[in-house]
């Protein structure tokens, strides 16, 4: 019996975008036209003033790691990475996001709080989804 | 309407709680609405609002009970959906569009007979931008925040696991906790790492059970065996929907706004209340609920727990029937949130603690998505 997959995200029309920036190796997010404020997850309107006058800009992909849990209890295809972080980085726009932490064994010791990380990009299935790493790594 | 005109009339759990697998999830509403009716000292066919939350939902409860409501709500934003449940019951009594509300909770969380499993729709936020990281179920998300917390406040492991130590003491006290035997800080670190930092032993339990609530207004309470417990405020409200997109990790802004508004429209002060539910899914969830309540200063609840003060003799007892990290926890515990502060109110409760007269519920639901808060009261103000 093969291993079970992780997960891949089925885009929307709305998140589309973000999923095919992610393959071509840029992580996107959008930002406000009317009040000018960047925002993440990618939603039809603004979650500041609801305004729909939206654009798509290409963020720098540093930032630093905001808090995380390591998880024991694997969720199904994460069988082999267990014990695994579940962490949110603080994107240097200002917004956050859930990823994984790449390239380094996951451990408190490794894992310190307002380390600099920066994006990475993991195949799934026929979607890529954005990660980050620990920054000034190579590539994974 | 004046503050406290609709009160709790009835208030009861499932015979038991913990491991139930001969009672399916209708089962166990149905068992926890019967005893709450009793409890009243009503009859079903006095019932005329209903609510509960999918799945079976109010429908499949009043149906199987033989209720024609009036009224029905079916809020399900999580755990605390029953305190949103009573909030709403009085406002649809006092204004006429029910006069006896039940509300029914019943979950069959360990043993999973006839219960609703409900995946995330594969195109909600959830799903594309926290599912592929490889989050299960709320031991991987509630407990994203803390280390952040842990950052910014100097809180220790010691002072985290010394959370479920102190409500085992209050569940040393109560025959039908799950785990009674008393435990040690040391022993709670030395338990498996589940989701780090939180060992097993600070999570909560997985269980069966139910329990229901019977509310109508206090002009029909005085013909009723019951001591009527008064709703004297409420609050309700919901953050994010993503554990991601907290806008601060140390501080759930949910909990700030329900209670800030329960604690307003009952008039008191936080020196008023004799005793305090947290919903504790998680060790860390009271320490929040503590400090954004306003019970003490920010970055000040870990040693305030430690210290002993929510612990018997203590001066701010704190989830008294050992929680859900030492009596039951179903899934969406809050309905037993509700019940422990009426028993404390009516002088019922297995570890009574002497002079309640201003309890007070917090609730979250999907984790920090949802808050609800009751400030209840066996007296009128």
């Amino acid at each position: 019996m093969s291993a079970r997959a992780k997960p891949a995200p089925v885009p929307t029309p709305e998140t589309q975008p973000y999923f095919d920036a992610a393959a071509e190796g840029e992580l996107k997010i959008q930002r406000c036209l009317d009040c000018g404020k960047p925002f993440f997850y990618p939603r039809p309107c603004c979650p500041f003033c609801a305004s729909d006058a939206l654009e798509w800009i290409t963020a720098s992909g540093r930032g630093t790691l905001y808090s995380y849990t390591i998880n024991h209890r694997p969720a199904p295809g994460f069988e082999q990475d267990a014990p695994y972080a579940i962490a949110v980085v603080q994107l240097s726009e200002g917004p956050r996001m859930m990823a994984n932490i790449v390239g380094i064994e996951n451990t408190p010791d490794n894992l310190v709080l307002d380390m600099d990380v920066e994006v990475t990009f993991e195949k799934r299935g026929d979607v890529t989804i954005p990660q980050f790493r620990p920054a000034g790594r190579e590539a994974i | 309407m004046a503050r406290g005109d609709v009160v709790i009339v009835g208030a009861a759990e499932t015979d038991e709680v913990g491991v139930l697998p001969g009672h399916s999830t209708l089962r166990l509403h149905v068992e926890g609405a019967r005893n709450a009716v009793a409890d009243a000292g009503l009859r079903m066919s006095d019932i005329d609002g209903i609510a509960s939350v999918s799945a079976p939902g109010p429908i499949q409860v009043a149906h199987t009970l033989g209720i024609k409501p009036r009224w029905i709500d079916g809020t399900g934003v999580g755990g605390t959906s029953f305190l949103l449940h009573v909030r709403h019951a009085v406002a649809a009594i006092r204004a006429g569009h029910a006069t006896t509300v039940l509300i029914t909770h019943g979950e069959s969380g360990r043993s999973q007979v006839g219960s609703a499993r409900g995946a995330l729709p594969a195109s909600s936020p959830n799903a594309q931008f926290e599912a592929p990281y490889g989050v299960l179920g709320p031991p991987t998300m509630f407990t994203i925040p803390l280390l952040r917390y842990m950052k910014e406040f100097g809180l220790t492991a010691e002072q985290l696991a010394y959370v479920p130590v102190a409500q085992r003491k209050w569940a040393a006290r109560n025959p039908r906790a799950r785990y009674r035997e008393p435990i040690t800080v040391e022993d709670v670190l030395d338990s498996r790492m589940i989701s780090y930092p939180l060992h097993l032993l600070e999570c909560c339990l997985v269980t069966d059970g139910g329990g229901a609530l019977v509310i109508t207004s206090a002009d029909r309470a005085g013909d009723l065996p019951q001591p009527p417990v008064h709703i004297l405020g409420t609050g309700e409200t919901f953050e994010s929907p993503l554990i991601s997109q907290m806008e601060d990790f140390t501080t759930s802004a949910a909990f700030r706004r329900s209670s800030a508004e329960a604690f307003a429209e009952a008039g008191i002060t936080h020196g008023d209340v004799d005793h305090l539910m947290i919903y504790d899914a998680f060790a860390h969830v009271p320490i929040y609920g503590l400090e954004d309540m306003g019970f003490v200063g920010r970055g000040e609840a870990g040693a305030f727990i430690a210290e002993g003060n929510t612990e018997p003799g203590g001066r701010l007892p704190l989830n008294t029937n050992g929680g859900g990290l030492s009596y039951t926890h179903t899934g969406m515990y809050g309905m037993f949130l509700i019940q422990e502060s009426v028993r404390q109110l009516r002088g019922q409760a297995a570890a009574q603690v002497p002079g309640v007269e201003i309890s007070v519920a917090q609730g979250n639901g999907g984790m920090f998505t949802a808050a609800g808060t009751l400030v209840l009261s066996n007296r009128t103000p």
